[in-house]
């Protein structure tokens, strides 16, 4: 969308709505009514992040947003179609984080294989700055914004936010520790902001039609909409808005098309590589963050990933297995040498020399890797198909063993 | 897989450079332009990498000393961003370079079939370049196409699900391009 389509649309109402004197406090104050929660994986609340920036006289001048388009959650595929499809909505979201946070720049920190997103946001950044949504004295209200892209060169652990900022000053991308928060010292020692792609693109809606109708969006107990992808052997495989608190069924039945011709359900991760596995019994469990938290896993990405009769589900958790071992940063012990193991034992299943012994290791594994135990996120993510797939797919596992092959090639 | 791992059939390359090369003058430009968006040369690292890499298809040891020179980066720093990112080359690779997805949704549409008919075609695993010096091989995490697995890039181009006869189709589009 170019944007002149974009501005008929609405777009870019709400920069008029804050030209007309919404003030940052206001800004802040919608964003927490509004209820909206990151769409980066954490579901943290986006107004009550914000609220942790220092503001006022004696906070420090340079102050950054960063939004995360580092994308590469496996089986994720949402905040591409966002930047490919309507890169002025990502836009003016930014510039009404920034406004409110009051940093005169930002970064957008983009998967370097994302190349047409990267051509759309350059040209839409030219776009805006030509119409005066960006660059100096915004619309007359005093506040300047430059944005910058950033284009990455692959590695998984540059999504961690902090991380991330290392990344982004041109340091070896290996998570901090917190505290210090970001949004009190970050990049470049100066407060910062991380959100998602998504996240940001909610904001022009919350904003330009109110919290109101930001609220009445919504089905269940989550505010808003969410883009929901589904991948696998689906009759129809996608991503969609939908509002949050569907039921599962709606997404997989009624957008995803079912299963495939002659495959069943066996199972699915609700929202990217880093989420415990649900089964065919949850599919009537709500699309928000809470329901499916109740269940043992995470909403996260929102973007499905379905596991059919006919695949192997230990050769998809040693997928996901090899990716998180590869994609270590190497920083913290459990998690560099853990994960080739965990790897390593995959492989041995998968050519037949799985061992009880093996099985062991691996329920180990996901007690070692933990939530805790490790110095990020990363790999407590690799634990919750790991141990959600050894406890419901134990048999498959016992199968491999017992067989000394893996059942679904033979 | 990291760059390191890439291999070139038929080259070696020699570990330690001595010798900076000189960077050309629109390397120069595109770097400088790259240090206006950022309050500290550092940060341009990896972005003047990706820069040389555009112009010369990989990262020597000689270039990566000629950008350590002209930012005043140490290249033990600079060594250690480049061989952090899985799309920085510090090997040679062919003129078209296959990024291969080989992730969750990839795997569970069929890519380990892909991946074979890139094999037979061409006599290469992941990190090699074919005879012909045309395309390298190489696997990456899930690129957010996951509705349309199998998926790979070549070069800049997405394609889209794969099937064992596109691969033919698409070598040969690339060989005759
Ligand atoms: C290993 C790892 C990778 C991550 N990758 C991403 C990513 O690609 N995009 C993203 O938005 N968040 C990612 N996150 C989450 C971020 O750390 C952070 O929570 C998020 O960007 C915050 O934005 P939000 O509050 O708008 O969700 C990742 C986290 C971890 C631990
Ligand atoms: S958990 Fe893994 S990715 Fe995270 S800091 Fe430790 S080694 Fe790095
Ligand atoms: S898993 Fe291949 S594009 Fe997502």
């Amino acid at each position: 969308m170019d944007i002149a389509a974009y501005e008929a649309s609405d777009g870019y109402q709400s920069l008029q709505a804050i030209a007309k004197g919404l003030s940052p406090d206001d800004v802040l104050q919608q964003v927490k009514d509004s209820g909206l929660k990151g769409r980066g994986g954490a579901g943290f609340p986006t107004g009550l992040k914000w609220s942790f920036v220092p503001r006022g006289g004696d906070a420090p001048k340079q102050k950054y947003l960063v939004v995360n388009a580092d994308e590469m959650e496996p089986g994720t595929f949402k905040d591409r179609l966002l930047m490919e499809g309507d890169p002025h909505l990502l836009i003016e979201g930014m510039i009404i984080a920034a406004y409110t946070i009051q940093a005169s720049k930002a970064y957008i920190f983009l998967r370097g294989e994302y190349i047409v997103s990267g051509q759309r946001l350059n040209r839409a950044i030219s776009e805006a700055a030509a119409r005066g949504y960006l660059g100096k004295n915004i619309l007359g209200t005093g506040f300047d914004l430059d944005i910058v892209v950033h284009t990455s060169a692959g590695r998984y652990i540059c999504g961690e936010e902090t991380a991330l900022l290392n990344a982004l000053e041109g340091k070896r991308a290996t998570p901090r520790a917190k505290p210090p928060f970001p949004q009190v010292s970050g990049l470049w020692g100066k407060p910062t902001i991380v959100n998602n792609v998504e996240t940001i693109c909610n904001l022009p809606g919350i904003i330009t039609y109110g919290v109101d109708w930001y609220h009445g969006l919504t089905k269940g107990s989550d505010h808003g909409t969410k883009l929901f992808g589904v991948s696998g052997k689906v009759k129809t495989p996608g991503c969609w808005e939908l509002p949050l608190g569907l039921p599962i069924r709606e997404l997989f039945e009624g957008y995803a098309g079912g299963m495939q011709d002659g495959l069943e359900l066996r199972g699915f991760l609700p929202g990217g590589g880093s989420t415990d596995f649900m089964l065919p019994e949850h599919l009537d469990v709500l699309l928000d963050y809470d329901a499916i938290a109740k269940v043992g896993s995470r909403l996260a990405t929102g973007t499905m990933i379905i596991l059919d009769n006919k695949t192997c589900p230990v050769g998809m958790v040693g997928n996901l297995m090899k990716f998180f071992a590869h994609e270590s940063c190497g920083f913290c012990t459990p998690c560099r040498d853990g994960l080739p193991w965990v790897d390593e034992i995959f492989n041995e299943f998968e050519s037949g020399r799985g061992s009880e012994k093996d099985l062991q290791i691996l329920h180990d594994h996901v007690d070692y890797l933990g939530p805790g135990r490790t110095f990020c996120a990363l790999a407590p993510g690799a634990t919750a198909p790991l141990g959600s797939g050894l406890k419901h797919f134990k048999e498959d596992f016992d199968q491999h063993i017992k067989q000394k092959c893996c059942p679904y090639k033979h | 897989m990291s760059s390191s791992d890439v291999k070139m059939s038929n080259n070696v390359i020699a570990s330690t450079a001595t010798r900076p090369r000189k960077l050309s003058a629109e390397e120069i430009a595109e770097i400088e332009h790259e240090m206006t968006l950022y309050p500290d040369k550092r940060a341009v690292g990896l972005e003047a990498l990706k820069i040389v890499q555009k112009y010369q298809g990989w990262v020597s040891d000689e270039s990566l000393l000629g950008i350590s020179r002209y930012l005043d980066i140490p290249a033990s720093d600079l060594e250690g961003v480049a061989t952090f990112f899985n799309l920085v080359y510090r090997q040679p690779v062919g003129k078209n370079v296959m990024l291969f997805c080989d992730s969750v949704s990839c795997w569970i549409m069929g890519c380990e079939n892909i991946k074979q008919a890139i094999k037979d075609k061409l006599n290469i695993d992941y990190g090699e370049t074919s005879k012909d010096g045309e395309f390298t091989l190489i696997p990456v995490p899930c690129l957010g196409d996951c509705d349309r697995a199998p998926v790979m890039m070549v070069g800049p181009d997405l394609h889209r699900n794969l099937t064992p006869a596109a691969i033919d189709k698409i070598i040969l589009d690339y060989q005759n391009k």
